[in-house]
């Protein structure tokens, strides 16, 4: 079984539903207190904000609990690498981690920034390697793993569509030069590494230009 | 020029025939048929052998390039639609959560993934499983009727000759019934070692696929679209599927799996992951008739003496494809499996 959070085993926790992994006994409502702590950031609709030039902001709305779960774990531990977050995730323990994350995840999808100054030929690459890839580079499509219309598939690959460019864009680079490496199996990692910083635009303008997900 | 040619071929060590149409020059051919080789030997296959074939399928974007037809080049599109997402055929032609794409990796163009096109370049032609002389419609059936758990679109018909629009497309420029070996043709397998494992195969399975196909086999669909199909179980191919050899299975493993990782599984452990697979139940074979034992006895010679059907699971003595299980299919047998003569 893949590795999950320890702590979430020892809460005692229902099964969750469709997909074989612990289902986080988070409670939306706490989740709501804990995020005030996050709103400066991720705002309070949970759209973060595309930072052109900056450190974006990811959108959290409408992402897998499980997902988002882990992903609080993973930069507490150090596991992944983020001194923005440190300081916020170093405030919660695994019930807060289990209740924002369970908040978050039920909020709607919304709509993502930082495509609109791509150009049409990126837009149609970034489109290409989402839904077909490229087998000549052995890009596996991004949608094979993402899900259909690349909205997620369970709580192991999350949901990119919509996702701000500039966040898309610094965590496959962050991939490339291997300053993250949080991903079961290095699924995520063998795949970037296959791509030129063009192909990495391209994909992150599309995917930023597709509406959110109805989930 | 005929240096650098002469270079090259040395370079590589070997001698390829090449046979892509669309590259007007000799030089820009060997140029793009030598970086094909090096992304694919970059990824750990093997290059090619000394006089091996080497075709370098069109894509779509070379499709939509071409001077074909426009009405030729909207058929063979439906029939890459329909090989990608062959979903579409669900409780027609098709009973379980496969895509041709599931199984031929990278839109049935993939060396080391049974690329398709060879079927047209080298049927009609005599084959053992059913030991007569099938036509590219009828291989098409093959893997409609146990890798789909389905049937055959009926020869001839739009949805047929679309599909094989789309294989006969890839082949573009190979000549007909070729004389040379193809490279990268089918799921080359490793060599079999000495000794396969279930508890070794079990423990790699949970280690390296399960986050994908799930623990107990089943995949993952999200919408009513399948995302990671399933290894076995009832929304699997059946038991008369190539894939459930286990040679066919190791080498689909190691050269495709996990996702994105192509030969990052040692022999060893492909091998073990097969057989820990191969032992998990599955639809019965549409060629059942009505006892396992008789049916292995019938198929084991020219097919499931590679398989573990109708022997007893190393884990717990059941007899595997002992049941009338089809599946989501409301039949066994669809019609075209059926003997030819030519008498
Ligand atoms: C100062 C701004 C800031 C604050 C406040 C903040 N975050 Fe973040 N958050 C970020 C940034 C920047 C990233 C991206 C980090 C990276 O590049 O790896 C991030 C990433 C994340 C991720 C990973 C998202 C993904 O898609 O992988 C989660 C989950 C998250 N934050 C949750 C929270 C929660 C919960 C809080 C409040 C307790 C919070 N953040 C507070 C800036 C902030
Ligand atoms: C073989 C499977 C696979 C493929 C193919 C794949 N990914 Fe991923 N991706 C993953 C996994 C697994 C994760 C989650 C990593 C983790 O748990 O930290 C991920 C995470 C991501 C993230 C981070 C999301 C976030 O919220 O932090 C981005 C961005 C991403 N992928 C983009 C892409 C793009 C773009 C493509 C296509 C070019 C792609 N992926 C193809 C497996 C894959
Ligand atoms: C469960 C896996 C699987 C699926 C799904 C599948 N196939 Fe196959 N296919 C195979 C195997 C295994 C072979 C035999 C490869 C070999 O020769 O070892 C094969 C062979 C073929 C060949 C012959 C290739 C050659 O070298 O001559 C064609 C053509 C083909 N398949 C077409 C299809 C079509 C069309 C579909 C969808 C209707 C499909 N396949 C679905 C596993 C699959
Ligand atoms: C990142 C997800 C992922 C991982 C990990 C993974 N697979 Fe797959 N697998 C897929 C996808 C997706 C397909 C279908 C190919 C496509 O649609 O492009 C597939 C196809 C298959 C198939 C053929 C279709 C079927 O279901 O029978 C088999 C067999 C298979 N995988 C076995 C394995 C084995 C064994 C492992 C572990 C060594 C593994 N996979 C790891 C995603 C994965």
């Amino acid at each position: 079984m893949k590795k999950r959070p320890g702590a979430l085993l020892t809460l005692g926790l229902a099964a969750s539903v469709g997909i074989a992994q612990a289902a986080s006994a988070g409670d939306p409502q706490k989740g709501a207190e804990v995020a005030n702590l996050c709103v400066a950031c991720h705002q309070a609709d949970g759209s973060g904000m595309n930072i052109a030039g900056g450190e974006s902001w990811p959108r959290l709305a409408g992402l897998d609990a499980n997902y988002l779960a882990k992903q609080l774990h993973d930069i507490k531990s150090g596991v992944r690498q983020s001194p923005t977050m440190m300081p916020f995730v170093a405030m919660l323990d695994d019930q807060k981690i289990a209740d924002v994350s369970a908040y978050y995840s039920q909020m709607p999808a919304t709509p993502a920034k930082g495509g609109e100054q791509a150009t049409d030929a990126a837009l149609k690459r970034g489109q290409q390697l989402a839904e077909q890839g490229d087998w000549s580079d052995y890009i596996v499509s991004c949608k094979s793993c993402h899900g259909p219309g690349n909205h997620g598939a369970g709580g192991n690959f999350p949901g990119i569509a919509s996702q701000h460019a500039g966040y898309i864009e610094a965590q496959l680079k962050a991939w490339k030069a291997g300053t993250r490496k949080n991903d079961p199996q290095d699924l995520m990692g063998s795949i970037a590494r296959r791509m030129s910083d063009d192909d990495i635009h391209a994909v992150a303008a599309w995917l930023a230009t597709q509406s959110p997900a109805a989930r | 020029m005929m240096i650098q040619k002469a270079l090259r071929i040395a370079v590589s060590g070997a001698l390829l025939a090449v046979a892509t149409p669309l590259l007007a020059n000799d030089a820009n051919n060997d140029a793009k048929i030598q970086d094909y080789i090096n992304t694919l030997t970059e990824l750990g296959f093997p290059a090619p052998a000394e006089g091996e074939m080497v075709h370098i399928p069109p894509t779509m974007a070379d499709l939509d390039a071409s001077d074909l037809h426009p009405e030729l080049k909207k058929v063979i599109r439906k029939g890459y639609d329909l090989f990608t997402n062959t979903q579409q055929l669900r409780g027609e032609y098709v009973f379980n959560n496969m895509n041709c794409s599931s199984c031929h990796l990278g839109e049935g163009r993939m060396p080391f993934s049974a690329p398709i096109w060879p079927a047209a370049v080298t049927l009609p032609g005599f084959r053992g499983k059913n030991g007569h002389v099938n036509n590219l419609e009828e291989r098409i059936a093959g893997c409609f009727t146990y890798s789909m758990n389905g049937k055959s679109p009926a020869y001839g018909s739009d949805t047929m000759l679309a599909m094989s629009a789309y294989h006969q497309w890839l082949a573009s420029g190979v000549e007909m019934y070729p004389k040379k070996k193809i490279y990268g043709r089918g799921f080359p397998a490793p060599a079999r070692p000495a000794e396969l494992s279930y508890a070794r195969g079990e423990q790699l399975y949970k280690d390296n696929c399960a986050v994908c196909h799930a623990e107990d086999g089943s995949g993952l669909r999200v919408n009513g679209e399948t995302v990671f199909p399933a290894p076995w179980g009832d929304m699997s191919n059946n038991w008369g599927a190539g894939i459930v050899r286990l040679k066919t299975g190791a080498g689909f493993i190691k050269n495709n799996m996990p996702l994105g990782q192509p030969n990052s599984l040692t022999d060893q452990e492909a091998w073990d992951i097969a057989y820990y697979m191969d032992s998990q139940e599955r639809p019965q074979d549409p060629r059942y008739t009505g006892n396992v034992a008789e049916t292995l006895e019938k198929f084991g010679p020219t097919f499931h003496k590679h398989s573990l059907y109708g022997q007893a699971r190393e884990s717990d003595g059941k007899i595997l494809g002992d049941h009338a299980n089809t599946g989501e299919k409301p039949f066994l047998k669809p019609d075209t499996v059926r003997p030819r003569t030519f008498d």
